[in-house]
């Protein structure tokens, strides 16, 4: 008797354990996170389909549908940065591709620790013990890794990126967010869905050969946390090869476009499993699968390797029998290898054969559904203790004496440092679609091709905010994420969500979990941006240590016409004159200055208005269409101060600014750096001024005349000051 | 009927959607070629190698592409004087091929550049330049990790004697400075950009004139150097 055979007398064969055990997994099941996402709003009546599906998708007219999607590849990130963040972007591409379309742009949201030390006056930001030299110097060659690993990747499989944002904390040093978001522009009638349907028709895998790179990858390291000496974890991280990748696009857009394709599934985390049991599961409801004919590249693996392995660039492809040769050609064609893997059958059963074994017999829709936790939720103690302390009482009075200096030190947060070091890495014109490039406006803009369409593309969430409210940080996320869309002249049509978490097990973290799950649906519903997809990322701790509950949102905008390229952020014509729209108050709760200047971080992040919000995103998109605005900016992180010095860094020319102008009831200290959601700075040729504050009447938004743009400073600050502020010391 | 310009699809380069747009947006006529066709289709008069990272750029740049066939028969049909440009990493192609001298190495400063930069007209009148005057500025992107051009001094003072120096790296006045990493971020030796062969007629630059091609993306600098290759192909003869 075979080992085999005994194993199966016992109980589960090897193979089928190790397919339960990457299957159920957090990563793939979302075993703990399920309960929960079902109140998150996925309806629209431009929504083709919702969360569950490889990505969402969103009809914007003339039968095109975007095709958007976000995933985190956070553990393997911080394990091997370059690779792990190159797989990352692999993996979201083919997510668009499975349901048909081109990838043609991506974004990344990242988070690492500090690279550079904290001011002396902020001696322990977020109460974390500051960054120490090899600290900071180990953040800066995670942060140079995933960016060249972004870089690398993107660029050679030929899908550009456009957009994103990095921003550091201590909170990520042991864990980094490395999210990815991807779309594609596709016609609606060639849509691919993910089932295997059709007795007797063939499976076929198509691609690289698989390896032993990234076996377990899902359960080893996305759905645990991180120790001491995690350097043994390499081997779980895939390798990237972005040349296979491009052949397998191309191969596999034609197999869609010419029909040939019954059904698609990428595989991603858990491999062949994963690809094999979701589209039996989800079309006739059985296959044949034998790991004989899979290509490998080494000899000796034993099937559960070959089922579990994540080597990247593959896909599986479900053909009728009288199109195989065509099929065949065309993965010839592109160079792609391709492979008869497998029958589809009605059996109900998903059985792969290896050597004549059977070495797994079972439901397929077992593995795919997954398993289901209801995890208890408690309220964090920090939470109360928190946020009943008062900022302004531990932060200085901010004078007209001082603000020069407080500004020009909050300047020199990470976070509000130049990212063009990271995009100038980054094709980010690739397919002639970039209207608004990384660094030149609130939110990237790509027009359709073909229509007179553009799409707006901005990803937000700042930790520091959930940590002390995580309701209000993910609800602050689709705010920002929306009003930059808006800045640039677009309604929001959809979101997407990547929700990084810390250990579900702790029932504090599955409460901020659903906090921000609550916090997601209350702005979605209340900016009518429905969440087409998402995905959920826990056991983002190290040492036990949980990161700042962050939930990162990409929202997408359609600017429907596009009527020109926008205006741009920079202030650049002397004598424009300098406006505030949106209402300031006192939120300096979670605030930058507050953390960097001070290593503050108490009381409560800002409430949103959202009637306010939706006024003045309808504000922002009508500036733009009108053409209105020499500048638009929004004001976030650090406040309007922050946001006036950046308009005047991206145009070169300073303002005199009156700093009494637009809160004058309120401190200076909060006038300067709350973050009192929707906001703005626009600069406008004078004879225009009236138009625009008559418009921000019409939207009931209020607007102030602060200042005049003109000399070479803002606040006294020199731009050659702010510039060398700004450039990055890594 | 306007002469046809050939897109070589070589596995792993990525523009050739954008260059047959940058050819229909000045009335050219294009068409793709698979990389393992042994001739150029019938009509062919000009050749565009599109960039990207043919062979994913493995081992060095161009240098496994040049095996192609379809290079062979660009070879051959450049030296019967057929109008070649080879852009970005067609460019690498054709040096690695040996149709045109010198080679493109890491950027200086290791790292991939998306970037605009200013280009300079060197030479006019080849079958690329012949719509614009030398002195001319052009703003066009580059995209590269390997872009710093590189020769035996030889060669480069051999390539300016016979006016195969196509276009430098330049300030926005136009002025040149090798050593000045703001307009010559890649290093080329003498800020070169593009060159062409002995004959002229065979064409390479880093930079995309087909991302220059529309003012929604920012510039048209580039739509004079497509437009001289299609009309050259319609034309026919020059070279």
């Amino acid at each position: 008797m075979s080992e085999q055979h005994l194993h199966r007398q016992l109980g589960l064969t090897d193979a089928e354990l190790a397919m339960y055990s990457v299957m159920w997994s957090e990563h793939c099941s979302y075993k703990s996170s399920r309960v929960h996402l079902g109140r998150l709003p996925s309806d629209g009546p431009q929504v083709v389909l919702g969360p569950g599906e490889n990505a969402g998708v969103v009809d914007i007219g003339d039968g095109l549908g975007v095709v958007v999607r976000i995933e985190s590849h956070n553990h393997p990130s911080y394990v091997e940065p370059y690779q792990g963040a190159a797989t990352g972007v692999g993996g979201i591409l083919r997510d668009i591709l499975t349901m048909g379309a081109r990838p043609t742009a991506c974004f990344d949201s990242l988070r690492f620790g500090l690279p550079v030390e904290a001011p002396a006056t902020a001696v322990a930001p977020s109460g974390d013990s500051g960054a120490a030299d090899d600290e900071t110097l180990r953040q800066r060659w995670l942060a140079n890794g995933v960016v060249s690993g972004i870089s690398g990747y993107g660029n050679a499989v030929g899908v550009p990126t456009v957009g994103g944002e990095i921003l550091f904390d201590p909170t990520y040093a042991g864990n980094p967010l490395v999210n990815v978001m991807a779309l594609g522009v596709m016609e609606l009638e060639h849509l691919q869905r993910a089932q295997a349907t059709g007795e007797g028709n063939i499976v076929l895998l198509i691609g690289a050969s698989t390896g032993r790179d990234g076996i377990g990858g899902v359960s080893v390291l996305a759905s645990s946390g991180f120790e001491a000496g995690d350097e043994e974890k390499r081997p779980s991280v895939q390798v990237g090869d972005p040349f296979e990748e491009k052949k397998l696009i191309e191969a596999c857009l034609e197999l869609f476009r010419s029909g040939l394709s019954v059904g698609a599934q990428d595989l991603g985390g858990a491999g062949l499993t994963c690809a094999t049991s979701e589209t039996a599961a989800g079309g006739s409801g059985g296959m044949d699968v034998d790991l004989d004919a899979v290509v490998l590249r080494e000899q000796g693996m034993p099937a559960f390797e070959i089922l579990t392995s994540e080597s990247q660039e593959r896909m599986l492809v479900v053909v009728e029998p009288g199109d195989l040769d065509a099929a065949l050609d065309v993965c010839a064609r592109w160079e792609a290898p391709a492979c008869v893997v497998g029958r589809v059958t009605d059996s109900g059963r998903l059985r792969v054969r290896q050597g004549g074994d059977v070495v797994c017999d079972v439901p397929p829709a077992s593995l795919a559904e997954g398993i289901r936790y209801d995890r208890p939720l408690a309220r964090p103690a920090r939470i109360d203790a928190l946020t009943a302390r008062d900022p302004s009482a531990e932060l200085p009075v901010v004078t007209e004496a001082t603000l020069r200096e407080e500004t020009s030190l909050l300047m020199t947060s990470p976070n509000l440092a130049s990212a063009e070091w990271a995009y100038r890495q980054y094709d980010h014109q690739l397919f002639l679609n970039t209207v608004v490039r990384p660094g030149e406006g609130d939110a990237a803009v790509l027009r359709v091709m073909g229509t007179d369409k553009a799409l707006a593309v901005a990803l937000d969430g700042v930790g520091r905010y959930g940590r002390l409210d995580p309701r209000r940080g993910a609800a602050l996320a689709v705010a920002e994420a929306s009003r930059n869309v808006s800045a640039v002249g677009a309604v929001p049509i959809a979101a997407v969500d990547c929700m990084n978490f810390g250990n579900p097990e702790k029932p504090e973290v599955m409460w901020e979990f659903s906090e921000a799950v609550d916090g997601l649906t209350e702005a979605c519903e209340a900016l009518g941006v429905p969440i087409v997809g998402g995905n959920v990322s826990f056991y983002n701790e190290t040492s036990g240590r949980d990161i700042d509950p962050t939930p990162i949102v990409g929202v997408v905008g359609l600017v429907d016409p596009l009527p020109g390229v926008p205006s741009g952020v920079g202030f650049e014509v002397l004598g424009d004159l300098v406006l505030v729209a949106g209402a300031t108050g006192v939120d300096l709760g979670g605030s930058e200055w507050a953390w960097w200047n001070y290593g503050v971080v108490c009381g409560s992040p800002p409430a949103v208005d959202w009637p306010a919000e939706r006024a003045h995103n309808a504000f922002l998109a009508d500036v733009q269409r009108a053409g209105l605005a020499r500048s638009v900016h929004d004001v976030s992180l650090g406040g309007v101060a922050v946001c006036l010095c950046e308009c005047a860094l991206a145009g070169g020319v300073g303002a005199v600014v009156d700093t009494t102008a637009w809160a004058p009831a309120i401190s200076l200290s909060a006038a300067l750096f709350s973050e009192t959601s929707g906001r703005s700075v626009l600069s406008v040729p004078p004879g225009a001024a009236e138009a625009i504050e008559h418009l921000a009447q019409t939207h009931g938004v209020p607007i102030f005349r602060v200042g005049e743009v003109g000399g070479d400073s803002i606040f006294g600050i020199p731009l050659a000051d702010l510039e060398s502020a700004v450039t990055p010391r890594w | 009927m306007s002469g046809l310009v050939a897109i070589p699809i070589i596995p792993g380069v990525n523009c050739e959607h954008d260059v047959a747009h940058a050819i229909s947006l000045v009335g050219g006529e294009s068409a793709f070629v698979h990389h393992m066709e042994a001739t150029l289709p019938s009509g062919t008069q000009a050749v565009y190698i599109p960039g990207g990272f043919s062979y994913g750029d493995y081992l060095r740049a161009g240098a496994i592409a040049r095996f192609a066939p379809i290079v062979a028969a660009i070879g051959r049909a450049a030296a019967d004087g057929m109008p070649v440009l080879g852009v970005c990493n067609g460019f690498q192609i054709l040096c690695e091929a040996g149709l045109l001298p010198g080679a493109l190495a890491r950027n200086v400063g290791l790292r991939f550049l998306c970037q605009d930069v200013h280009l300079r007209v060197e030479t006019a009148g080849t079958p690329v330049t012949h719509r614009l005057k030398a002195g001319n500025v052009l703003r066009i992107p580059i995209n590269h990790g390997e872009g710093c051009y590189t020769a035996p001094t030889e060669t480069i003072d051999r390539l300016e004697a016979g006016n195969q120096v196509l276009l430098r790296y330049c300030r926005p006045d136009g002025t040149v400075d090798p050593d000045d990493r703001e307009s010559n971020p890649n290093g080329s030796l003498r800020s070169i950009a593009g060159v062409t062969n002995e004959a002229g007629n065979v064409a390479g630059m880093m930079p995309h004139p087909e991302r220059a091609s529309e003012s929604i993306l920012g510039s048209v600098d580039g739509l004079p150097i497509v437009e001289s290759l299609v009309k050259v192909s319609t034309t026919a003869g020059v070279a």
